[in-house]
């Protein structure tokens, strides 16, 4: 009863925005609120059902964006020509370094061991610096302005919501080897180095992301409103609802969107529901809870973590798949961790730990609060500017400044929900 | 002889000097990350935002004095207005320990709670700095530029490379050893420190012998805000002031704290600077470098850099990881997490 309350207000504000703003800005905020729903999902895994503390959500979600660009892109068959076969090159070396140093450290040992082990990494490392800077610098200097970069599969892009799973599944299992044995804070800071390194790769990277110069223009699984306001079914169908056209494509395309998003949440939730009641998902909590009972039961506790970070990872990788594709262009330098880690972990902390239909709706709330605190700032600023002289100074930089109210706003509801009401708006069931 | 002095005196102006200052502003974010690790126990993610929050108020109080016409002659203002930064910061922080942290420590809570409500007070210092100055680049250095000029030392030496030591980068070392002597001798020289020190060891020890935790815990949050404050002013003056900057320094000085051994000032400073030196050893194009010590035909044809510049997160990360797998208590013993 009381989520079907805190659901319902939800639903409400979100109309009442559509009936006092417009239903364009409704539709757009309910978008992100569904893609932020699925995210926070992949972090509850993580953190409400196994009690990892992951702060590279970002890099995980900037994974799914490559996923859209390399999966729906046109392939730029000149760019492979000139470097295509270089690059696969130098990816083999550094395959071939990495399986040396592996064998090597098998094998060898004491100081055999840390000689080979160096001579291995310094030979890979001029090998494949020597395959891959030639081939980058062709692939880069195909049309820069338009490409540089190698391209896509031209497939659809819905299928790379799939793809950015499994890619930052893959990334997650390597990562978690390497951080999963660490305790709760180290792993914390070990996941936000390895988010600002993701992030620094895609930037950098141009042959494979196009960097900062962005990919724009990417495919998109609904028609283009300017095609849709050609239609004579559709300008017919606005006059008969009395809405003029332009703004009713825009609904008519966010409304589509929606209903995709919302397909994925209903699948993601209901699996996530079913792991988390399975003897799986009572095995996670039984180890968060308790570690080292878990582990005398004879449960692989590394194990099973490497599992669960895997599979909280692939969900925030398809969340960043799909938030690409909505947006319709890569930007990597817009990936910020305020944004794209921690206001997550706003939601899953202020929706309730542990509880899917919390995180989904901590998402929905903290989505809502982080876009209306800017024209509630505003406001506020105005109401406290009204009575100052027009050219103050003051006036215009409190008017400047109001959009930074709404990390202030963040941290306060955090800190708050935190300390009084620690569970979240909907608690973890327990038993 | 002359190429090989040409090389050092390079090498000594594109990694030598900018990683000392580098590695000092770093040791000064790191002690205030070990200390507050040491007594209360937990990471500070909000550190990064506190130094931010610091130097933003030696910035105001830089901009009050410059405009009744205070300066410190050749040296910034900035260090005029430091103690009232560190005040700033102080009175702020003491603010979060009470209306957040003191719940928790009351409560024993863990100290994953702890790191997560320092990211709420990280959010709403973050909030604070840009209400008050904005996201965007400041620059508040003033007097004398250089200690020496790249161009006098070419006319004084007679060399190809000049050898060019900013003045910020000469401040910055030697505040910052200042500062490290001065914490050096609270810790081990002052009833305070060694209270602190006796707290950090053993908790329930330390309060069987009458030591007041309040007035350790006070007196933690007032040398972690000035020794953020102190780097914060000091990173601003030798590269700018800019929200966003701060909170990414927060990979490097936790970093540095880790591989020197978490609690272990000592460990923080010796921390700070390997941090350093790698980022700029391991991304700086040693083309030149080369160029003078081998023949000419020898000389590399790219810029013989080992890692982009942007990469330079990514050398501190690896350090950090080799150091949690091979030896988990850092150079100097710290604690394991």
């Amino acid at each position: 009863m009381k989520n079907f309350l805190l659901f319902g207000g939800m639903g409400a504000a979100l109309v009442a925005v559509g009936l006092f703003q417009s239903w364009n800005v409704a539709l757009a905020i309910l978008n992100l609120q569904l893609i932020s729903a699925i995210m926070a999902l992949g972090v509850n895994i993580q953190w409400g059902y196994a009690g990892l503390f992951n702060v590279g959500i970002m890099g995980f979600a900037a994974l799914g964006g490559v996923a859209a660009v390399l999966v729906s892109m046109p392939p730029v068959a000149e760019a492979w020509r000139a470097g295509g076969s270089g690059v696969l090159l130098a990816g083999l070396a550094v395959a071939a370094t990495v399986a040396a140093c592996v064998l090597i450290y098998r094998k060898l040992s004491g100081n055999a061991r840390k000689l080979g082990l160096f001579l291995a990494v310094v030979a890979g490392y001029w090998i494949s610096r020597a395959l891959y800077d030639p081939a980058v610098g062709a692939i880069e200097a195909v049309d820069p302005a338009a490409t540089g970069y190698l391209g896509g599969l031209g497939l659809p892009i819905v299928l790379a919501w799939g793809v950015g799973g499994l890619l930052a599944a893959g990334v997650a299992w390597i990562v978690g080897k390497i951080s999963l044995g660490l305790r709760s804070d180290y792993l914390a800071i070990a996941t936000l180095g390895i988010s600002e390194i993701l992030i620094a790769v895609i930037k950098n990277e141009d042959w494979l992301t196009r960097g900062v110069k962005n990919v724009t223009g990417l495919p998109r699984p609904v028609p283009y409103e300017i095609e849709l306001q050609r239609q004579p079914w559709f300008a017919d169908l606005a006059t008969g609802l009395g809405i003029p056209v332009a703004e009713f494509s825009g609904i008519y395309v966010k409304g589509l969107y929606a209903l995709l998003f919302t397909a994925v949440l209903i699948l993601v939730y209901m699996l996530s529901q079913r792991a988390l009641h399975s003897p799986w998902g009572r095995m996670m909590r039984a180890i968060r809870d308790n570690r080292d009972a878990a582990a005398a039961m004879g449960k692989n506790v590394t194990r099973r973590h490497l599992q669960v970070f895997v599979l909280g990872s692939a969900v925030v990788g398809i969340a960043g798949a799909m938030l690409t594709t909505l947006d319709g262009q890569f930007t990597p330098g817009t990936y910020n961790p305020l944004r794209y880690t921690f206001l997550i972990w706003v939601m899953v902390i202020v929706g309730g730990s542990g509880n899917n239909t919390g995180a989904i709706l901590g998402a929905f709330v903290i989505w809502f609060l982080w876009i209306q605190a800017e024209p509630a700032g505003l406001w506020l600023m105005d109401t406290i500017t009204a009575r100052m002289p027009a050219d103050s100074p003051i006036a215009a930089h409190l008017l400047d400044a109001a959009p930074h109210l709404r990390l202030f706003l963040m941290g306060l509801i955090l800190l708050l929900v935190l300390r009084f009401s620690p569970r979240g708006l909907i608690p973890e069931q327990r038993g | 002889m002359h190429d090989v002095l040409n090389a050092f005196v390079l090498l000594s102006n594109f990694v030598l000097i900018p990683g000392l200052a580098y590695g000092a502003q770093l040791a000064l974010g790191a002690l205030g990350v070990t200390l507050i690790y040491a007594v209360l126990r937990f990471s500070n993610f909000a550190h990064g935002d506190l130094m931010a929050f610091g130097a933003m108020c030696t910035i105001l109080v830089t901009w009050a004095m410059q405009g009744i016409g205070i300066s410190a002659g050749p040296l910034p203002t900035a260090l005029l207005a430091l103690p009232f930064g560190i005040l700033g910061a102080v009175v702020l922080s003491l603010a979060f320990d009470r209306s957040v942290y003191r719940f928790y420590r009351k409560q024993r809570a863990a100290p994953v709670v702890f790191v997560i409500a320092s990211v709420g007070v990280m959010f709403m210092i973050n909030g604070i700095v840009r209400l008050v100055i904005g996201p965007d680049d400041v620059r508040f250095d003033d007097g004398e530029r250089f200690i020496i000029r790249a161009r006098d030392f070419e006319a004084w030496s007679g060399l190809n490379e000049g050898l060019a030591l900013r003045s910020t980068q000469g401040i910055t070392i030697v505040v910052a050893f200042a500062v490290m002597v001065a914490l050096f001798w609270f810790l081990n020289r002052t009833r305070m420190g060694k209270a602190m020190r006796a707290y950090s060891d053993n908790e329930d020890l330390a309060l069987l012998s009458g030591i007041n935790p309040d007035r350790v815990v006070f007196w933690t949050w007032v040398i972690a805000a000035a020794l953020a404050t102190a780097a914060g002013t000091l990173y601003g003056l030798d590269k700018s002031f800019k929200a966003f900057t701060y909170f990414q320094l927060l990979l490097p000085i936790f970093a540095a704290a880790i591989v020197g051994g978490i609690g272990n000032p000592l460990g923080a400073i010796a921390g700070g600077f390997v941090i350093a030196f790698s980022e700029v050893t391991v991304t700086y194009a040693y083309k030149r470098f080369v160029g003078y010590l081998v023949p000419e035909s020898w000389a590399p044809e790219g810029l013989a850099q080992l890692l982009s510049t942007d990469y330079k997160f990514a050398v501190s990360f690896v350090i950090l990881v080799l150091v949690l797998l091979i030896r988990p208590t850092g150079i100097f013993k710290g604690r394991i997490i």
